[in-house]
């Protein structure tokens, strides 16, 4: 990786972790964007393309806080759902 | 590895200027209130968030109830005495100043809450005829049902409400924007706060803010034991962007501190030993006071302070025969005998008489209403619930008449942490201020979380706007400042060094070493050699790894300077642990070269600020803010008399 410079053009890589806290479902997404406006940690990084879901740029910075879900405007078209090692067991009342 | 093209633009390099009178640090709760408070009196003001306000801050996506709202029309209780309670509950390692104002002004916040679209009341009538609730205002208590001075209310629509209005009132908002460092100028050796430096986290744009008086309100540090770098947005309880930038750039400018010496063994992270906030079967806090089951199904008993087994739900919620009130929440987990409220059987006790693990929370066995202001209301409404608890819980299929929840390693607190996997919570160190939210620096105000002994989010309301007015009252008084050109140029190089960095190092490798060094060298188990070897190691990180740093947009430039930040607080924990030369209980401080425990001589706090580059200790009286209500009133006639 060469200096970065007034101008240049930037990438970015999508950072892997060992989670997927954000799923969207491509059909039900309609590209607006406004879960990556809500999101306060700057996990999602808005498509270049028009219409296309944002890229979950930083999965492992996930706060969970669900504040893309909350204003997404169409049901089902994001999924947040913390690691498997945090879902707590529930059994029916004994 | 798919690379893709950088959406947002390249201003790296490139610098705007902007002017305000008030210039507020940190968009959460405490700070949105501070800029309201500026502009309802006049003022241009400016807000930094580094992420977006809308939903940012612990509040952010909402939280289920506001503590010490002593003049709420239902209270029966003062100001003064709870705010008075908890600096006796905190052995005086406590904030006075911040105690009182939420106690005094936290109702009129909610009241001003509630005329920006927030949700204060039951207007549904959910749950007309709860014991909680007050069906003429229909306001709801959480607690002491008796003396209904903490509210539950519906946080998830504070945020966005606070937003809304800071736009109407014309408070110009910079999101996606770090603010890196406070301006000063000194002028015949006095100094004075003029303004802060940062950039843009998405396009790497250079800022600088110049105003008549800088609000600091950006909560505490974290990440400084406690690193995940796999799921490092789980590592800590607040949001993974409050790491306690403004400790740094405060402590950098010469703003004194307090109480830094305190840390707690690890309370919550859900990379490590926890689990989510609100998530597992539990019986404190949003989820106080739930019917708590042992494997065999057997209820855990309720007992009052002096032992006594409770009968019904409802006892759980009334203090004892005799008590006026009990406190409860937030940073009170145990409480002395005069404010201890009821709490399950000792889990010692409990293994003495043969209940088993594990625990679950059975809200089957409670009232409905009871039933469903827990896992519906406070389980909904709490930060970081609504989605991911309430909403996926209920995907599983959990049915809180028909489930019981499952509690994690030894009884509520669903953790397991080593003494060295520490935090800075449960009322942790932070900037010492004087009456008017001021620091030692003219100029400089701050309020919320960045205050030393503060917790929860009525107070960040409550105190934020409060410091919104002094340093409103302070700007019509002065002129901007004059900023140094090369303190600006200074910055901007220390910003964008890690960009000219080739192949060097990423933030979470010295994230991750800054974390296991302070769990090696700042535990649970302090002493002198340990903590300056800790401090050697600091140092020989800002030497030798920080100008390594490297990385290669301005998403990944804001975490380097992140953790340039933690290293900063790491080494002013350091200190202010040396400072301390005795062991203490309520700032959970053991000192083996001192094992002496809060000596007379030691019971006061002890600051520390940097002088000249170095660190220097100060002390000061535990009772430096006099009578709360007394002092209080002094200087407040002006808002005691309408003027809000």
């Amino acid at each position: 990786m060469s200096e970065i410079k007034a101008g240049a053009e930037l990438f970015a890589e999508p950072v892997t972790c060992s989670t997927r806290p954000i799923i969207y479902n491509e059909d039900l997404c309609i590209g607006c964007n406004r879960c990556a406006d809500a999101c306060q940690v700057d996990v999602l990084v808005n498509s270049t393309e028009k219409g296309h879901h944002p890229i979950v740029m930083y999965p492992g910075e996930c706060y969970y806080c669900g504040a893309c879900v909350m204003e997404c405007p169409v049901k089902g078209a994001i999924k947040l759902e913390h690691p498997l090692m945090n879902r707590a067991k529930f059994i029916p009342v004994k | 590895m798919e690379q893709y093209k950088w959406p947002y633009k390249n201003e790296i390099g490139e610098a705007e200027r902007v002017k305000s009178d008030v210039l507020v640090l940190g968009g959460g709760l405490a700070g949105c209130y501070a800029a309201i408070a500026a502009a309802r009196k006049g003022k241009s003001v400016v807000l930094v968030e580094k992420g977006a306000t809308k939903r940012s801050g612990s509040g952010g996506t909402g939280f289920d109830h506001w503590e010490s709202a002593c003049t709420n029309p239902c209270s029966s209780v003062t100001p003064k005495e709870i705010a008075e309670a908890y600096i006796n509950e905190q052995d005086h390692y406590s904030n006075g100043i911040y105690h009182y104002i939420t106690c005094r002004e936290g109702w009129d916040r909610l009241a001003d809450m509630e005329t920006f679209g927030g949700k204060i009341r039951d207007t549904e009538d959910e749950f007309k005829g709860a014991e909680f609730r007050d069906d003429k205002t229909k306001l709801m208590f959480a607690y002491d049902y008796e003396n209904k001075f903490t509210l539950r209310v519906w946080g998830t629509t504070f945020k966005p409400a606070l937003y809304n209005e800071m736009k109407k009132l014309g408070v110009k908002i910079y999101d996606r924007t770090e603010a890196t460092a406070l301006l000063t100028e000194e002028i015949g050796g006095h100094k004075r706060g003029i303004g802060a430096m940062g950039m843009n986290v998405r396009t790497g744009k250079f800022m600088v803010f110049e105003a008549k008086s800088t609000i600091l309100t950006m909560s505490r540090p974290a990440r400084i034991w406690l690193f995940s770098p796999d799921t490092m947005g789980l590592s800590e309880f607040r949001p993974p962007q409050s790491i306690g930038s403004g400790h740094a750039m405060g402590y950098r400018a010469g703003v004194e501190f307090t109480m830094m010496e305190k840390s707690v063994k690890g309370e919550f992270s859900a990379a490590g030993r926890s689990f989510p906030p609100y998530g597992a079967g539990n019986n404190h806090n949003t989820w106080y006071a739930a019917t708590m089951v042992d494997a065999r199904g057997v209820e855990i008993p309720y007992l009052d302070r002096d032992g006594n087994i409770l009968k019904t739900v409802s006892d759980r919620y009334h203090p004892a025969k005799g008590q006026k009130f009990f406190l409860k929440g937030g940073v009170i987990d145990e409480a002395k005998y005069e404010y201890r409220g009821p709490e399950t059987m000792d889990f010692a006790e409990l293994m003495k008489r043969g209940y088993q693990l594990p625990f679950y929370a059975d809200l089957s066995k409670m009232p409905e209403l009871e039933r469903k202001v827990i896992w519906g209301m406070m389980v909904g409404q709490e930060g970081k619930t609504q989605v991911p608890i309430y909403q996926n819980y209920t995907e599983r299929g959990f049915d809180p008449s028909k489930h019981i929840l499952q509690s994690y390693g030894t009884g509520w607190q669903s953790a397991s942490f080593l003494e060295q996997e520490r935090q800075l919570f449960g009322a942790p160190g932070g900037v010492l201020e004087d009456w008017d939210l001021k620091t030692n620096i003219d100029g400089i105000y701050a309020a919320g979380d960045q205050l030393y002994a503060s917790d929860c989010a009525g107070s960040a309301c409550a105190t934020g706007y409060y410091a919104g007015r002094k340093a409103s009252d302070y700007a019509g008084k002065v002129d901007f400042g004059k900023v140094s050109e090369d303190d600006v140029k200074i910055e901007q190089e220390r910003l964008y060094h890690p960009l000219k960095v080739e192949n060097g190092m990423d933030w979470r490798e010295l994230n991750m070493a800054i974390a296991k060094g302070m769990q090696n060298y700042c535990g649970g188990i302090k002493c002198e050699d340990l903590l300056r070897e800790g401090l050697s190691l600091m140092n020989s990180f800002e030497e030798e790894y920080v100008p390594q740093l490297s990385c290669q947009n301005p998403h990944e430039l804001m975490r380097t300077h992140e953790v340039m930040d933690i290293l900063e607080v790491s080494k002013m924990i350091l200190n202010a642990c040396l400072m301390r030369e005795s062991s203490s209980e309520p700032l959970h401080f053991m000192r083996s070269d001192f094992p002496e425990v809060d000596p007379e001589k030691d019971r006061h706090f002890i600051t520390i600020k940097l002088v000249d580059g170095k660190p220097v200790k100060g002390i000061v009286p535990h009772d430096y803010y006099g009578d709360v209500e007394k002092e209080y009133e002094k200087r407040n006639q002006d808002y005691i008399g309408g003027e809000h």
